[in-house]
C-alpha cells in the first residue's frame, strides 16, 4: 500500500498542462523531419519548416505551441494498492488543470454549449479513469484542440462492411476534413467495442508515439496502407497540396457485439500534445 | 517560390484585385481578431441597424483567439482558427466593406460568391504556427467585447504577417487546385 497526498497530484497535473502545451514531443519533430525528406511541394516544405521553427520558439520561450491549448483530456490509471489522502482524485486533477492553465498563460477554451459563456478556468475537464493493478498512479494530460476534434466521427458499420468498409470510412473522414484540422495530422482509429468505446479507442490511439509500429503486424500493415492512401489524395500540409497530410494512422481494436462493427476516427493536428507522469 | 507581395492595411479594391491564389503575402498595419461570438454580435448589430464598434471599410479580420500574454509580451500565441464557423456571418461583413479575412480551412460557396461580388480575399495562415505568428504582432489592444475573454475583438498592429491567398476575388480556390495538382487518385 502506498499513500499519495492529493497536493502532489495537483502539482504534477499543473506541470503536465504547461509542458504539454509548450514542448512538442520528439516523436512529432522526428515525423516533421521524415516528411521533409519526402514532401514534393515547395509550399509544403516551407510549412513543415515553419512548424519546426514554431516548436523551437514554443519550447525555448515556454509559450503555447498553438493558441488553442485545448480541452484538457486526462487519462488517470490508479493502482488499486494506492491510498489517496487529502481529497478526491478527480477534484485534485481538475484543480491541477485550473492552476496550470492560469499560471501557464494557457487559453481557457471551455464554454456553455448554449449561451457559449466561457467557464473562465478551462474546467470541467475530460477525465478518463481506470483502476489497474499495482501501487502507482499514472496520469497523462493530452490537451486537444477544437479544430481537429470537430473533424472526427463515429460510424456504426455493418459486419458485412468488413475491413474494406472501415478503410473507406477512415479515408472519407480524412478527405472531408481537408485543410480544417491543421494538417499534417495524426489519424486515430478505434475499431470495435460499442458506440462510445470506439471513440475512446480512437482518442487513446493518439497517445501512442508517432512513428511507432502497431504491435499487431496485420494492423501495422493496415496503418501503413491508410497513410499511403490518405496522402495520395494530395491534400498535403495545411491542405494546400502536397505529399504529407497524415503523419501517421494509429489503430486500436477491441471485440464488439455480434451485430455491430463500430469505427471511430479522431483526428489530431500536428500539435499532438501529451505528457505523462507516474506517482 | 516567388517573392512575397508586401501589403499594408486597409486594403484597396486594387490591392485585392491583383492578388491570385497561391500568392504569398506579408501583411502590415492593422488586423482585427474576431471569432464566432464576436461575429454573432457584429451581425446582430448590423441586423438592428446599429453602429459597429469597428469600421470594416478596407479592413482585414483575423479569425483568431490568442492565448493570454505572458508578462512582458505583447500577446500570447496566435494562430488561425477554422474559418467555416464564420461562414454564416462573413457575407454580411464583406458587403459592409471588409476586404480580407485570415483563417484556415475551406469557405462556403456563399462566402466565395460574396468575395467575388464585393472584391474581398481570403488568406490562409499556418494553422498551429501560433508561437511563430505571435512574433509579427507589435501591438495588441482589446477594442470590443472584452467580456468574451479569448473571443474579444483585438486590434493587432502587425509587421510582415505571413499569409497565402486561398480564395481570390475571381473565385479561385487554392485548396481545390493544390489538391488536384498532387492527387494520385484515378480521375
Amino acid at each position: 500500500m502506498k499513500t499519495i497526498h492529493v497536493s502532489k497530484i495537483i502539482e504534477a497535473v499543473k506541470g503536465l498542462c504547461m509542458e504539454a502545451n509548450y514542448d512538442l514531443g520528439e516523436d512529432v519533430l522526428a515525423a516533421f523531419d521524415r516528411a521533409l525528406e519526402t514532401e514534393e511541394s515547395p509550399t509544403g516544405i516551407a510549412i513543415l519548416q515553419e512548424l519546426k521553427e514554431n516548436a523551437r520558439i514554443a519550447r525555448e520561450e515556454r509559450v503555447p505551441i498553438c493558441q488553442d491549448t485545448g480541452l484538457a483530456v486526462v487519462f488517470a490509471e490508479l493502482g488499486q494498492e494506492v491510498h489517496l489522502e487529502g481529497g478526491l482524485l478527480s477534484e485534485a486533477i481538475e484543480e491541477g488543470v485550473r492552476q496550470g492553465y492560469r499560471e501557464g498563460y494557457l487559453r481557457k477554451s471551455v464554454c456553455d454549449p448554449f449561451t457559449r459563456k466561457n467557464t473562465g478556468d478551462n474546467t470541467p475537464i475530460i477525465l478518463h479513469m481506470e483502476l489497474v493493478a499495482g501501487e502507482e498512479l499514472r496520469i497523462k494530460v493530452a490537451p486537444k484542440g477544437g479544430g481537429s476534434e470537430n473533424m472526427s466521427g463515429v460510424a456504426m458499420l455493418k459486419p458485412s462492411d468488413g475491413l474494406e468498409g472501415i478503410k473507406r470510412f477512415v479515408i472519407q473522414k480524412a478527405s472531408e476534413a481537408g485543410p480544417n484540422p491543421c494538417p499534417p495530422v495524426i489519424v486515430g482509429v478505434g475499431i470495435g467495442g460499442n458506440f462510445e468505446v470506439a471513440a475512446l479507442l480512437a482518442k487513446k490511439s493518439l497517445l501512442r508515439p508517432l512513428g511507432s509500429e502497431n504491435p499487431d503486424p496485420g494492423l501495422a500493415a493496415v496503418e501503413r496502407e491508410l497513410v499511403e492512401k490518405i496522402n495520395a489524395l494530395g491534400m498535403g500540409p495545411q491542405g494546400l497540396g502536397g505529399r504529407t497530410y497524415a503523419l501517421g494512422v494509429h489503430i486500436e481494436v477491441r471485440p464488439c457485439h455480434i451485430a455491430s462493427l463500430p469505427v471511430a476516427v479522431n483526428i489530431n493536428c500536428h500539435a499532438s500534445r501529451h505528457k505523462e507522469v507516474t506517482l | 517560390m516567388t517573392e512575397p507581395i508586401v501589403l499594408t492595411t486597409p486594403l484597396s479594391e486594387e490591392d485585392v484585385s491583383r492578388l491570385r491564389i497561391g500568392d504569398r503575402v506579408l501583411l502590415n498595419g492593422i488586423l482585427y481578431t474576431a471569432r464566432d461570438a464576436a461575429h454573432a454580435r457584429l451581425v446582430a448589430l448590423m441586423d438592428r441597424g446599429e453602429e459597429l464598434p469597428i469600421d470594416l471599410q478596407g479592413q482585414v479580420i483575423y479569425f483568431a483567439g490568442p492565448s493570454p500574454a505572458k508578462p512582458g509580451k505583447v500577446i500570447g500565441s496566435i494562430g488561425p482558427t477554422t474559418s467555416s464557423r464564420m461562414d454564416a456571418y462573413s457575407p454580411k461583413l464583406i458587403a459592409r466593406g471588409l476586404k480580407g479575412m485570415i483563417g484556415k480551412g475551406s469557405r462556403s460557396p456563399q462566402v466565395i460568391e460574396a468575395m467575388v461580388q464585393h472584391k474581398c480575399v481570403y488568406f490562409g495562415a499556418t494553422g498551429g504556427a501560433a508561437a511563430l505568428l505571435a512574433k509579427t504582432v507589435k501591438k495588441a489592444q482589446v477594442v470590443a467585447y472584452e467580456d468574451l475573454g479569448p473571443e474579444a475583438i483585438v486590434r493587432l498592429e502587425v509587421e510582415n504577417f505571413p499569409v497565402v491567398v486561398i480564395n481570390d476575388a475571381r473565385g479561385g480556390d487554392l485548396y481545390r487546385e493544390g489538391r488536384k495538382k498532387y492527387s494520385k487518385e484515378a480521375s
